[in-house]
């Protein structure tokens, strides 16, 4: 709790949102580059149908993800019920997990397309170059691809936080509105709108605003010191 | 040895080599023209297309067997592409360095004992620092040639280097590419659709024509036939090899075995060989030796064959005393009246020769 102007400001909701954003930002790096790889590299026509499939949430309401989400990975689904095979406990929806697994669907767009295309635009001749003088793949991919990728993968980082923080109906269909566990800083200023107690809206709100702010702002700056293009 | 015979689709074109046996020597050049296949050749020789299928043996060790392909790092290559393909995040020197750092050790301190050497050589020095975005055409196929050669390849592959150059640059290169050539003694694959870069360079060349080997020749073969690919529209073109000997009355002298041909233009007497360019329509033939003619250049030749070139021309071909041959090209009146016939001694009025380049 934090007394702010009088009004006091339960900030749990922003701690939350900001622990599920930079998670997914890691899970979207980690899983977004080899699929984003992939996708630049295939010259077969099933690209479009994997591209069409990674834009979904792009056009696709919110609630519809969410509602497949929940149908998929609810707690007598058949994903919960695999990993239970292994020992897994607990469950996949309205849970952190479950934030994070709704979050990782709806921002999937928003980190593959950057690095695809950043991909895409690498040359192909420096890395046959790379390859006759005795570069592995994962040698090639580290050393001419990521350091060629960087904006991507700046761009990719940002759009997937950015977007991440900004989600509401897919956290509330999968994550649901649990205070404390599953209550996301969207969630939460839509809940004290609802009760007038606009304060605390305000607050949030605000603090939302220059939050964001300032992230954009430092990505960019970071961006121009890398001497590339902001655009 | 490189035995292979190749098939890649990429595609609407399809590769489909035929069997080929090159040696593992000297200057091979691939030439063709565009859409021939012979970048697509190199590519699946060097294994950059995983597609490749065939078969193909270097030196005896297996580099294709069907659809299993050994990776191209493991194929031990440099390669020169086209537009240089420098890695634009590094210096001049980080890209020269890239390969060295993935060498075997005892090759890499090899190579490095070679680096100062190398890029002495190829005229670099002096740019080690920049960063490659900050080169010119001609410096970046330099650095890009000192690249591969770093590598100490078994095989050196330049997929027409000089194509993207200005005329004074690829003059330039050309000269240094046959100096890294004579130096190094590194079998190369070299593919251009210029047949003057091939009258310079090759040793021999493969001949490639919608996606497959046409003919494997050596440059004497090529050049011996009158339909030559490598003629344009200048007509047939004889390339003599001679030592360059110190130049006399501003003239400078090949010697050809017995023979001794003057040019005009000086050229490097510390080489061992050079080729001068003559093209056939530039070559008269007389019966006797002349004594009061402006033309400097006579040499005495035995007429090998007559053969037809257009409605009123024939190719006369020529061997001169020291076995290489020469095109002279004369009306079918002249040849007529002279009794041109196959066998006979004549001697051959040149009117221009040229180094080639």
């Amino acid at each position: 709790m934090l007394e702010l102007f009088g009004t006091s400001v339960n900030l749990a909701p922003i701690w939350l949102t900001l622990e599920v954003a930079a998670i997914t930002t890691v899970v979207l790096l980690l899983l977004g580059t080899p699929l984003a790889w992939w996708m630049a590299k295939m010259r077969s026509s099933n690209k479009v149908l994997l591209e069409a499939l990674v834009a979904l949430p792009l056009v696709l309401p919110p609630t519809v993800l969410g509602f497949y989400l929940l149908i998929v990975f609810n707690p007598t689904g058949p994903v919960t019920e695999f990993l239970r095979f292994f020992g897994f406990e607990g469950q996949l929806t309205f849970s952190k997990t479950g934030l994070v697994i709704g979050s990782v669907f709806y921002s999937l767009p928003f980190a593959v397309q950057p690095l695809m295309h950043a991909f895409e635009a690498i040359p192909q001749r420096l890395l046959d170059a790379a390859a006759t003088m005795r570069a592995g793949f994962l040698d090639r991919f580290f050393t001419i691809v990521v350091p060629l990728s960087q904006r991507g993968f700046l761009v990719s980082a940002t759009l997937a936080f950015a977007h991440t923080v900004g989600e509401f109906g897919v956290v509330l269909m999968v994550g649901g509105n649990i205070p404390g566990q599953t209550r996301m800083v969207s969630i939460d200023i839509f809940d004290h709108v609802e009760s007038l107690e606009y304060d605390q809206a305000h607050i949030l709100s605000a603090m939302m605003l220059i939050f964001s702010l300032c992230v954009l702002m430092l990505v960019y700056g970071l961006n121009r010191r890398f001497g590339v293009k902001v655009g | 040895m490189i035995l292979g015979n190749l098939r890649l689709q990429l595609g609407h074109f399809q590769l489909d080599s035929g069997e080929f046996a090159l040696p593992l020597q000297g200057v091979t050049v691939l030439f063709g023209r565009s859409g021939s296949g012979k970048s697509t050749l190199l590519r699946a020789i060097s294994g950059l297309d995983k597609q490749t299928e065939g078969q193909l043996r270097v030196n005896g060790e297996v580099w294709q067997n069907g659809k299993h392909s050994l990776p191209t790092p493991e194929r031990h290559i440099g390669f020169v592409f086209q537009d240089a393909a420098l890695f634009p995040h590094m210096s001049v020197k980080q890209n020269l360095q890239y390969g060295l750092k993935r060498l075997p050790k005892a090759e890499r301190m090899a190579a490095e004992a070679d680096f100062n050497a190398i890029v002495m050589r190829v005229g670099i020095a002096d740019k080690l620092d920049r960063g490659v975005n900050f080169l010119s055409g001609g410096e970046r196929q330099r650095v890009a040639i000192a690249r591969a050669l770093l590598m100490r390849p078994q095989l050196l592959c330049m997929d027409e280097p000089l194509s993207a150059l200005d005329w004074r640059s690829k003059s330039e290169l050309l000269h240094l590419i046959e100096e890294v050539v004579a130096e190094y003694r590194i079998p190369m694959l070299y593919i251009t659709h210029a047949p003057a870069e091939v009258e310079r360079l090759a040793d021999r060349v493969v001949f490639m024509k919608d996606g497959r080997i046409d003919t494997i020749e050596t440059l004497q073969e090529a050049l011996a036939r009158p339909d030559s690919p490598l003629f344009d529209d200048q007509g047939a073109v004889s390339v003599l090899q001679g030592q360059p000997l110190p130049s006399e009355e501003g003239l400078h002298p090949i010697r050809l075995g017995a023979d001794t041909l003057w040019l005009s233009e000086g050229m490097d007497t510390q080489r061992e060989q050079v080729r001068a360019r003559i093209l056939a329509r530039d070559v008269s033939i007389s019966l006797s030796e002349p004594q009061d003619l402006s033309i400097i250049n006579h040499l005495q030749c035995t007429i090998l064959e007559l053969l037809p070139s257009g409605e009123q021309r024939l190719l006369v071909r020529l061997q001169m005393q020291d076995g290489q041959k020469l095109f002279a090209e004369v009306t079918r009146r002249s040849a007529e009246r002279l009794q041109l016939t196959a066998g006979r001694t004549v001697h051959a009025l040149i009117k221009a020769v040229a180094l080639t380049e």
